[in-house]
């Protein structure tokens, strides 16, 4: 891929990911609302609350919060505009690691109860999570010999013949990712909770709409890697990729959130075995492509 | 743009009610009347809401709580005093430990008076509230509030 390419692809991605990302979230809603029998708000809805939250007074725990909410934002677009330029699919894993650092940091900042069990738990996310995309970029270098999302793409087999373990325990992972039942533990979409909103309890108007937006951005990151598994097919992937959220979508509604320790033995187990065997059978039978 | 009355999020605190508006609040809020069609979330975290629902006549024990609550809430906010005992004290007006009214302790926009409230006025009232809350918007835009 080159220069020109890479740079549109992450110029795309900072305009666009923002756009769809909120209109996924408010498909999200709707259909939420039509599964409990309830008409639900307007698609744009989360974009109302976006801008509505923008208008708010800057009210602060701690002024570093600001600074910290905007690192989060930052480093996740960052983060996206390299898996979006085809650049290196480790720096991507790591920054978006290292965003989520960012959010912690600004829930401790505020030095409130709510606002640091929030932020624990929020760290448990990202040790759940981790695991996961690490292994995803050693599968896709041990499937296509190279760490690039250019040269991912560019494969002529699709990693899901060789990686279906992987993909499916991404796929487990999401829904924590996604922020939705039943792992759902750091903070969630739902109206109302026991920990009022977790790791953003303490955050309010234009720092909680940062966060919202770099949860889009999040949500196309992840959607965007689910999809590298069908490179050679994005129409089937695209489609699989819609299922997947649908699901979802359909899980948040059925089952009730878990506790922290259900949440990292369960899918750390998840990751252990379809995720590592994964990688490790590959491994046996002495790297497939490379 | 005017987007604050399309992402009311609102909150609710009893202070020294019966409970009667509360149980009149919950139902309205439930999933069979769908608020969220408006785009309502009933949100239990006073630094994301932007409507103040209180109920009760606020006794000496509350009172702190209630001011506290209310200082969290970042501007534009608006408050809505529902039930007669929240709007003057009601009956409790008199008694010893009562402060009677929601606004002896912070400032009230909208008051929807009952015992217990009618599901109708309750709406009339958040409906109102979404009103004085796009106008304290524009306020807040032009440096008014802050
Ligand atoms: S107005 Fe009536 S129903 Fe409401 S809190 Fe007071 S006494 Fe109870």
């Amino acid at each position: 891929m080159n220069i020109v390419m890479a740079a549109a692809g992450a110029v795309l991605f900072l305009i666009l990911a923002p756009v769809l990302g909120g209109l996924i979230s408010g498909v999200d809603r709707v259909l939420t609302a039509r599964m409990q029998s309830r008409r639900g708000p307007p698609v744009l809805q989360p974009f109302y609350d976006i801008s509505k939250l923008w208008h708010k007074e800057r009210a602060f725990a701690n002024p570093v919060e600001m600074i910290l909410t905007s690192g989060y934002l930052i480093l996740i677009a960052f983060s996206g505009a390299i898996l979006f330029s085809g650049g290196d699919l480790l720096l991507v894993v790591f920054a978006l690691a290292l965003s989520h650092t960012f959010l912690i940091l600004a829930a401790y900042a505020a030095n409130a109860p709510y606002s640091t069990v929030g932020a624990e738990r929020e760290l448990i996310g990202v040790m759940v999570a981790e695991p996961i995309l690490i292994l995803l970029a050693a599968g896709f270098f041990i499937v296509t010999g190279s760490f690039f999302v250019s040269d991912i793409v560019s494969d002529p087999t699709s990693a899901i013949v060789y990686l279906p373990g992987v993909f499916l325990a991404l796929f487990a992972v999401l829904t924590l990712k996604l922020r939705k039942s039943p792992f759902d533990i750091a903070t969630s979409h739902h109206a109302h909770q026991e920990l009022v909103k977790g790791v953003t309890s303490s955050l309010s108007g234009r720092t909680l709409a940062k966060v919202e937006l770099a949860h889009w951005y999040e949500t196309i990151i992840l959607l965007a890697m689910m999809l590298l598994f069908f490179a050679a097919n994005p129409v089937l992937g695209i489609i699989v990729v819609v299922i997947c959220y649908f699901l979802e979508i359909l899980m948040d509604n059925l089952f009730p959130r878990v506790t922290w320790k259900m949440t990292m033995k369960s899918l750390w187990t998840v990751t252990l075995i379809l995720g590592a065997a994964n990688i490790a059978v590959l491994g046996i039978l002495g790297g497939v492509m490379v | 743009m005017s987007s604050a009355g399309k992402s009311p999020w609102l909150m609710h605190y009893n202070a020294s009610s019966c409970n009667g508006c509360d149980i009149e609040i919950l139902a309205a809020l439930t999933p069979l009347y769908d608020v969220e069609r408006f785009g309502i979330i009933n949100t239990g975290n006073p630094a994301h809401a932007d409507i103040f629902v209180v109920t009760g006549g606020v006794n000496e024990q509350n009172k702190e709580v209630l001011k506290n609550l209310y200082d969290q809430i970042p501007e534009p906010k608006v408050v809505v005093a529902v039930g007669i005992c929240a709007s003057s004290g009601g009956v409790f007006r008199d008694c010893y430990n009562v402060s009677g009214g929601v606004d002896t302790i912070i400032p009230v926009d909208v008051y929807v008076p009952g015992c217990s409230v009618r599901p109708e006025a309750l709406i009339e009232g958040v409906v109102k509230a979404l009103g004085v809350l796009e106008e304290k918007r524009a306020a807040v835009d032009n440096g008014g509030l802050r």
